[in-house]
């Protein structure tokens, strides 16, 4: 983990906009009036989503401001935190998960994939600005290994012929298909299913 | 109470307490980075463990209740070995710069390693290493030598009031820092300084100046402001190289502001060394033989309702009594004035001019109004203790004006007199809220008592208050923020003259009609000279040095000894810490030589026959003043005027201050800060 600092360029204004707004304002609803600045990382995590996945220091003031607390404490949260960035990533935010289960299974190969279609370097924007990438620890999808995440979404069973197929797609500004690449539902078991089998549902 | 055991010995100690305060009852020391008893618990530096009886693991004692029954122990191998453990994981990062570092002599990380720590280090890998964080022209950063005790963010989010500092990252990468590297937007900020147990804040103004063990010590009393702080001079030679608070829970507790602090190189600069006589609009040095000369042809040749004398904002008593005892008996003069402008004063009694309900009694209040006063600027200590009580006690605070950021949240008004008008008749909200608030404190600040209405301002809520009872023999809700260190010793020792609450003296003053002035030390004194004769007699080539004729060159505050009294009516001696410049003298000895040269006699033997007087003088004017049933004032006449609090220009309020470079800087970044925009 190397010490994240926030992004030399930033926008000069942040504010929510209206889909944003009202699910931070039922946010900070939750909260007693005198405790709303509990609800700062919901906060900024709407703010991350809305501004293409990175929080500008703007953002961090306004949020500051809408739940009047003292900038340098959301600040602190946003520093904080790894799954906030303070620094663009792009449109496509893509973590490759490396973790050992990972690892075993191939995932320095989509590592490869991601170093000759988006940057040599990881937290760097591809050469359009549209996206970017990062090795992180275990994202929890291991009996799909190896996987990585496309914002919100898994693209698991990959391999590098996938991977680089999956950044095209990317590349051409489309959001690929997420899920198994090898033609899994979720996490069965390749070649059917081998027990509970009297059960339906399992 | 609870029962414990400390290292087999049994103590009762209050509950509430926890297991390190237990301890230090008991009196065992316990070492401590991140604990402090003014500041919340953080708990995170582990330096405090114990070893508690039944407790498998060590026990951080400062996080933990004492309990009855607890069994604590400090002094076995357990916890020695814990010790050292905590000592060695602070010190892998901790970069090895003693010989460089500032706090050397005075750290508590370098003293405690001795004394706790292990004498060699395991540690072979890479240091950390942090860049160095702006936090304002007070505070140095070395962030590499910070042990994350987050002393100093505490500090600035409880006790300043001001949420500026913060520790960002996490883990190794952790950091201490301002909000975007801003500087510091406190007037205690250098407290930090004093705060940090190691290396990582140190004073800026005082880098590589000196080491802790060359520099002479002297206990004294500040002068910046009326609140009367306790400090500590460190000397080296002549030079006053820092200051430093000195704990006085009645007063300051361990705080100073920052312009007790650092106006202090102000004294290096500006100085006057040597009597000087104007001629034809040039200053040229003389002897005192020279100059007590013509101040005596002048006296000698002028009527004596011709001559005044103004005392100034940082003369201590001895010397406004000497000052005095000289206009009445060598000149026979009755024109001393210590108010360098129209401030109301009705010096009836001793009540009218103090901070009754004392500073300690802020505490205690449970409604504040604040009329004209900015006490953030007037008085920073008595603006923090305002703040304490609002923490505690969710105090309800309201003023009469709109004063920007005060560091807690309070209600205001429009400021139109005709407020105060309606509260003292019982007709505002106001009204009620103070006569149902058990212990209120109303605080008039100097720009209510500058006023034209401030008679009918102080007079009428004064006797509002005394028919609700708030004046009373256990409490007195009547406040005032005295505007200077001297103010109140110089109403104390009479400096006045005065019709109804003006100020006779600078009415005659501006109308022209003295043919001499004396001023003593008075720098604030806004006046267009005539053809007036002007002696000034201070420390610094400032103000009222540019207007005078003749300059005898006197002592600054750390070159005398000097009682000054603080704006609740404390006396407190400051004691000299280094020695006036070249040819100049003590303020009380140039007046006593000048008597002599008049007559022929000196006003006093020497300095203990002055100090005699003085407090029996003192001591008459309290006990008269509390023998004295004060009066109501009758037919008080209302105007229409909307007060104005003036944001007084705060770290160029007097002489020294002007002189002072770190002034001068603290001054700039602030309103650098406010062009660029960058605040909220």
């Amino acid at each position: 983990m190397s010490i994240r600092r926030p992004s030399k360029e930033q926008p000069e204004n942040f504010e929510f906009n209206s889909a944003s707004l009202e699910a931070a304002k039922s946010i900070a609803e939750k909260y007693p009036k005198d405790k709303k600045e509990s609800a700062v990382m919901a906060l900024l995590y709407i703010a991350q989503k809305q501004n293409s996945n990175w929080i500008p220091l703007a953002a961090m003031k306004y949020i500051g401001k809408f739940l009047d607390m003292p900038y340098i404490k959301v600040y602190e949260v946003a520093t904080f935190y790894t799954m906030y960035n303070l620094a663009p990533v792009g449109k496509y935010f893509i973590q490759v998960c490396t973790t050992t289960p990972c690892m075993i299974r191939g995932a320095h190969k989509l590592v490869e994939a991601c170093k000759e279609k988006i940057s040599e370097n990881e937290n760097k924007l591809s050469k359009d600005l549209s996206c970017s990438w990062m090795e992180v620890e275990c994202l929890g999808a291991c009996v799909n290994a190896p996987m990585m995440q496309i914002n919100d979404e898994y693209y698991e069973d990959l391999n590098k012929g996938k991977t680089l197929k999956i950044l095209d797609i990317i590349l051409s500004g489309e959001t690929p298909k997420p899920g198994s690449y090898r033609g899994r539902i979720n996490n069965e078991p390749e070649n059917n299913r081998k027990t509970l089998m009297d059960l339906k549902n399992a | 109470m609870l029962k414990l055991k400390v290292n087999e010995i049994d103590i009762e100690v209050e509950e509430g307490l926890t297991v390190l305060q237990a301890c230090e009852k008991a009196g065992v020391e316990i070492p401590r980075f991140c604990y402090h008893e003014k500041l919340s618990i953080a708990g995170n530096c582990r330096m405090c463990l114990v070893e508690l009886e039944k407790s498998p693991k060590p026990v951080a004692s400062c996080a933990m209740p004492a309990a009855e029954g607890m069994n604590i122990k400090t002094n076995t191998e357990f916890v020695e070995k814990a010790r050292k453990g905590v000592m060695e994981f602070l010190l892998a990062n901790h970069p090895l710069d003693c010989p460089v570092c500032d706090q050397g002599g005075e750290c508590d990380l370098q003293d405690q390693s001795m004394f706790y720590g292990v004498d060699k280090s395991r540690y072979k890998e890479n240091k950390r290493a942090v860049s160095e964080k702006n936090m304002g022209p007070l505070i140095k950063t070395q962030m590499t030598r910070c042990i994350h005790c987050t002393r100093c963010v505490r500090f600035a989010t409880e006790v300043a009031g001001v949420t500026e500092i913060g520790a960002i990252g996490r883990g190794e990468d952790m950091e201490i820092t301002t909000y975007l590297e801003q500087s510091m937007q406190s007037e205690l900020s250098a407290n930090v300084v004093d705060l940090c147990p190691v290396g990582a804040l140190t004073s800026k103004p005082y880098v590589f100046e000196a080491r802790p063990w060359e520099l002479k010590k002297t206990e004294s009393i500040d002068v910046m402001d009326a609140i009367g702080s306790n400090i500590r001079i460190d000397t080296y030679g002549w030079e006053v190289k820092r200051i430093l608070p000195r704990i006085n829970e009645d007063i300051n507790e361990e705080w100073i502001s920052d312009k007790t602090r650092y106006a202090c190189d102000g004294l290096l600069n500006q100085r006057l060394d040597t009597p000087y006589i104007k001629y034809n609009g040039k200053f040229e040095k003389a002897s005192w033989i020279e100059v007590f000369n013509i101040i005596k042809s002048k006296f000698k040749n002028a009527n004596k309702d011709k001559i005044c004398g103004m005392s100034g904002d940082l003369v201590n008593m001895e010397t406004l009594y000497i000052f005095k005892e000289f206009f009445n008996k060598t000149l026979g003069s009755y024109n001393v004035e210590s108010r360098s402008d129209h401030t109301y004063l009705n010096p009836q009694n001793r009540e009218n001019y103090l901070f009754n309900s004392t500073i300690n009694g802020i505490e205690e209040a449970d409604f504040i109004l604040l009329i004209g006063s900015n006490p953030r600027y007037e008085a920073t200590i008595l603006n923090a203790r305002i703040r304490k009580a609002y923490l505690q006690n969710k105090t309800k605070i309201i003023s009469l004006n709109d004063i920007g950021d005060l560091t807690y949240p309070y209600e205001f008004l429009d400021g139109d007199i005709e407020n105060i008008k309606k509260i003292t008749e019982d007709n505002h909200k106001i009204s009620n809220l103070i006569k149902e608030a058990k212990k209120p404190l109303i605080i008039f600040g100097q720009s209510s008592l500058k006023t034209k209405s401030a008679k009918y301002i102080v007079e009428s809520v004064k006797s509002f208050l005394r028919k609700n009872k708030k004046i009373s023999e256990e409490w007195n809700s009547l406040n005032t923020i005295s505007e200077n260190a001297s103010t109140v010793g110089s109403f104390d020792l009479g400096l006045y003259k005065t019709v109804d609450g003006s100020n006779e003296v600078l009415k005659d003053l501006e109308n022209h009609m003295f043919e001499i002035v004396y001023l003593l030390g008075v720098d604030n004194l806004k006046f267009k000279k005539k053809d007036e004769f002007i002696i000034y007699q201070g420390s610094h080539g400032d103000k009222g040095a540019e207007i005078a004729d003749i300059i005898l060159p006197g002592a600054a505050y750390t070159e005398q000894n000097g009682y000054f009294t603080n704006l609740e009516g404390k006396m407190q001696k400051a004691y000299k810490a280094s020695y006036p410049p070249e040819e100049a003298k003590e303020d009380w000895l140039i007046i006593n030589e000048l008597a002599e040269a008049m007559n022929h006699r000196k006003l006093f033997n020497d300095k203990d026959e002055l100090d005699s007087s003085l407090l029996n003088q003192i001591n008459l004017h309290i006990k008269k003043s509390k023998s004295i049933k004060p009066l109501n004032v009758e037919n008080l006449e209302f105007k229409q005027e909307i007060l104005k609090v003036n944001n007084e220009d705060y770290y160029y309020s007097n002489a020294i201050a002007r002189a002072s470079k770190t002034m001068f800087e603290c001054k700039s970044a602030k309103t650098n800060l406010k062009l660029t925009g960058t605040e909220g």
